[in-house]
């Protein structure tokens, strides 16, 4: 199940009989699941379906109406070592931002709560620079962010995470307004950074991408309908019982 | 006007040190004026009016850069009203009690007071509307215009000077107020430009980064403030948002970096505030009106030479070099 079966576990989330509404209407009912580190886990399922709220829950934006949510062990909402989990929201892909600022000073961004009131230093751009070439976009460190594409924009993101040194990379649909080619490019880095280590959680709304790529597949409509590796998503109904089944399956795939 | 009457609460030994020091200011202005022969250098209320001015073109863009890319850019606006307000409830509480505190004492702390208040009510209820904003906005001017019709004597005719900002009545007094402005100013942006950078470009990853967002949101609106009731003496209550707007708006036609945008803002700012205060003693004309003027026109230059910038950019950098493939340049 996990990447590395050799590790010992240690649960970086645990979402414990959580349910949760904006309004009185919930949108999560009941969702359990715990994420141990070194995993590469997938959410699926369909729009409006409370991916992305159970994201936000996780990372201690919004309080459960009911259950717990534990971040590196700690409450969510209480968490403090904030620095430890990388976030790349959704429309970072989207050019709306209009400001001026570099690639490299985005990045950098990511060793702020490290520096805390102090001085950025030059170990911190040392790390930004490091992290830009792991995503393998140091060459256009100086380039303004409006000027990249979806896909490097998004790799920028994920520089931030690094440079802070997170431990959790959490990413709500990285590839919405990313190109089919760069969408494999991209989860090719996904996989080398949970190779060396990264837990890595994400919501995405291309199934076929996540059942090639991650390693375990979580099927949630409100409330949750599979977990498990992706082999066993793909054989199961789960897919068909979280969509409805007049849902057109066209972008399944065949897993290998 | 004495130092004697001071400031109500600015305790003496710094009052002195800054009074030391814009003496000191205006005869080195005087002398450069001699030595040079510029005319309008002689008079001491040119020299307030140049210190005053350079440090607006300062502080102003500093907190209007953060406000703009949050597209805050009305809050300016919004506090400078309530200024006014602040503004007639100083000269309220001097006419009807004979005391002598500067109405831009009175108009920082109600600016303030109503900077918070626009934060919480956006906090409570929705997110930032423009709808809050002018409601504040009016709330504000209506209060200062009732307040100040209730004052019988003569206190109308000082009103002006307050709408439309006046060079020769920067007084040494206010320019101490507005030194102890741009020093609260700039510390406390240098002492939190990161956590201000990080909210104003990505609020959410803020969030998750641990950093209040509201908290770093009210300190924003009250910076603002301070900035606004700093820059209304001569800008005027009418045209102060235009400092902590149009010199950012040029800076980010042609600034590359966060960095470039906002040290060209201030660049930009200083030299409208140069031109702007030569032009208006020169032509006799009101400074603020003079100074926005002269910061549009400079934003109209910067949106022709960003277009020709980002010409060459695109001819030279087409296309985007993906990670795959090999660098253009």
């Amino acid at each position: 199940m996990a990447h590395d079966s050799k590790q010992y576990r240690e649960e970086l989330v645990a979402v414990r009989g959580v349910s949760f509404g904006y309004t009185a209407s919930p949108v999560l009912t009941d969702i359990s699941l715990t994420v141990d580190r070194g995993e590469y886990v997938g959410i699926v399922g369909p729009n409006g379906s409370g991916k992305s709220t159970l994201l936000r829950l996780l990372l201690g934006l919004h309080e459960p109406d009911s259950g717990s949510v534990d971040l590196l062990g700690q409450p969510a909402r209480a968490f403090a070592e904030r620095e430890k989990v990388g976030y790349v929201a959704q429309d970072v892909t989207e050019n709306t931002k209009r400001m001026p600022i570099t690639v490299a000073e985005v990045v950098l961004m990511g060793r702020f709560p490290h520096a805390g009131f102090g001085r950025v230093t030059s170990d911190d751009r040392e790390r930004a620079h490091e992290a830009l070439e792991t995503v393998g976009i140091h060459h256009l460190a100086d380039r303004k962010i409006t000027q990249l594409s979806g896909g490097q924009r998004q790799r920028a993101y994920i520089a931030r995470a690094l440079a802070g040194e997170a431990e959790l990379l959490v990413l709500d649909e990285p590839t919405v307004g990313v190109d089919a080619e760069s969408v494999d490019a991209f989860f090719d880095l996904l996989g080398d950074l949970n190779d060396d280590g990264m837990t890595v959680l994400l919501v995405e709304h291309d199934i076929g991408a996540v059942i090639e790529h991650t390693s375990r597949v979580v099927c949630l409509n409100r409330e949750l309908y599979f977990d498990g590796d992706p082999v066993t998503f793909a054989e199961s109904d789960a897919l068909d019982r979280a969509f409805g089944t007049n849902v057109r399956r066209d972008d399944e795939v065949v897993v290998s | 006007m004495s130092t004697s009457d001071a400031a109500v609460g600015v305790t003496s030994v710094p009052y002195n040190a800054l009074d030391w020091l814009i003496e000191s200011w205006s005869n080195e202005l005087r002398e450069i004026g001699e030595e040079l022969g510029i005319e309008m250098l002689e008079y001491t209320f040119m020299h307030h009016a140049f210190l005053v001015g350079a440090l607006i073109a300062v502080m102003a863009p500093l907190i209007g850069t953060f406000l703009v890319h949050r597209q805050l850019a009305l809050i300016g606006d919004a506090l400078a009203h309530t200024a006014f307000a602040g503004v007639a409830v100083g000269l309220f509480v001097n006419a009807t009690f004979g005391t002598g505190i500067s109405p831009y004492i009175t108009a920082v702390v109600v600016a303030m007071v109503a900077a918070l208040a626009i934060e919480l009510i956006s906090e409570v209820t929705d997110a930032y509307n423009d709808v809050s904003m002018a409601i504040v906005l009016s709330t504000g001017f209506a209060l200062g215009a009732v307040l100040i019709s209730l004052n019988t004597g003569g206190l109308a005719v000082g009103i002006n000077q307050y709408l439309f900002g006046n060079l020769a009545t920067v007084s040494r007094e206010n320019a101490i107020i507005l030194v102890v402005l741009f020093v609260a100013v700039s510390l406390i942006v240098t002492l939190t430009y990161k956590q201000l950078l990080y909210v104003t470009f990505d609020e959410t990853a803020a969030r998750v980064a641990g950093l209040s967002v509201p908290w770093y949101n009210r300190l924003m609106a009250m910076l603002t403030a301070m900035v606004v009731v700093g820059a209304m003496q001569i800008m005027g209550v009418i045209l102060v948002a235009a400092m902590l707007v149009v010199p950012v708006a040029s800076a980010a036609q042609v600034a590359r970096s966060f960095k470039e945008a906002l040290l060209a803002s201030v660049v930009l700012a200083q030299l409208a505030v140069l031109v702007g205060i030569t032009l208006s003693y020169q032509y006799e004309a009101t400074a603020g009106g003079t100074i926005v003027l002269v910061a549009v026109a400079i934003y109209i230059g910067t949106i022709l030479l960003g277009k020709v910038q980002s010409r060459q950019e695109t001819a030279e950098a087409r296309p985007i070099p993906d990670e795959r493939e090999q660098i253009a340049d």
